[in-house]
């Protein structure tokens, strides 16, 4: 039950909280993805004001200064830019938005935006239960 | 509830956005523009004066919709609208209605005729 996928191995947020609902009790677990849920919150929040680019599920790639991040992991982004602008052209004159988080399919970061032995640690640390 | 910490971090919430003119993006991919007058924690919005914006191709046309209540789960993205900029590259035409419904039944016959010529070619098996 303690054998939790680690960060190091990539694996998205979605599909790592959804392994933990399957392998144990669900009153449990839900409080194990919450904290979970918090570690990304934290996480995302160190990441404010770093440039990032949120790629959503319907493909579209935004790339801008992170702004902030809330509970929902929803995201708003300032100064932003789309990858691809020919292709939509509505989005030109959008500058600042506000992203649902539960659209969003990835979060490209900067190459020095994640120290991963201090959120390895974290992990561990909360899958502990400390 | 307040989503800003106690460290001050500040929030996603949409209040700054109230009474501004908002782009919002939908998951069927419709894109909806209006006066942000109320929001909740799910996003759910209410847009004044909504219009929906069609574009297909170097067309486009805006359809007044009206007070707009969406649900939250629809929505993709909600932008703000530069005023200074224009909203739209200069090479796009506005046209009306009845010329981007033409406009957008040809896109999608289009789109089914390569998805029906693909399938018959599909024997071919070509990658």
């Amino acid at each position: 039950m303690y054998l939790r996928p680690g960060l190091s191995r990539g694996i998205s947020t979605d599909t790592w909280f959804e392994s933990c609902v399957g392998e144990e009790g669900r009153k449990e677990s839900l409080s194990w993805i919450g904290k979970q849920r918090e570690l990304f919150f934290s996480y995302f929040k160190e990441l404010v004001g770093k440039e990032v680019t949120v790629e959503l599920k319907n493909d579209l790639a935004i790339t801008g200064i992170l702004h902030s991040v809330d509970q929902y992991l929803n995201i708003k982004l300032e100064n932003t830019r789309v990858v691809d602008e020919a292709k939509y052209p509505h989005m030109l004159s959008v500058k600042n938005c506000f992203i649902r988080g539960s659209v969003v399919r990835y979060v490209q970061l900067p190459p020095d935006g994640v120290d991963v032995d201090i959120l390895h640690d974290a992990t561990r640390r909360e899958a502990r239960g400390a | 509830m307040s989503l800003a910490g106690p460290d001050n971090f500040p929030a996603t919430s949409l209040a700054d956005n109230l009474d501004k003119k908002l782009l919002v993006i939908l998951r069927d991919g419709r894109k909806l523009v209006g006066i942000l007058r109320s929001f909740d924690q799910f996003a759910n919005v209410v847009l004044e004066q909504a219009i929906e914006r069609i574009m297909v191709g170097e067309l486009y046309c805006d359809l007044p919709l009206g007070l707009y209540i969406i649900r939250g789960e629809n929505v993709v993205l909600i932008g703000e609208l530069d005023l200074e900029k224009e909203e739209l590259p200069p090479h796009m035409v506005r046209v009306m209605p009845s010329e981007i419904k033409r406009a957008q039944k040809a896109e999608k016959d289009a789109t089914e005729l390569k998805g029906t010529m693909r399938k018959r070619m599909e024997f071919l098996d070509f990658d």
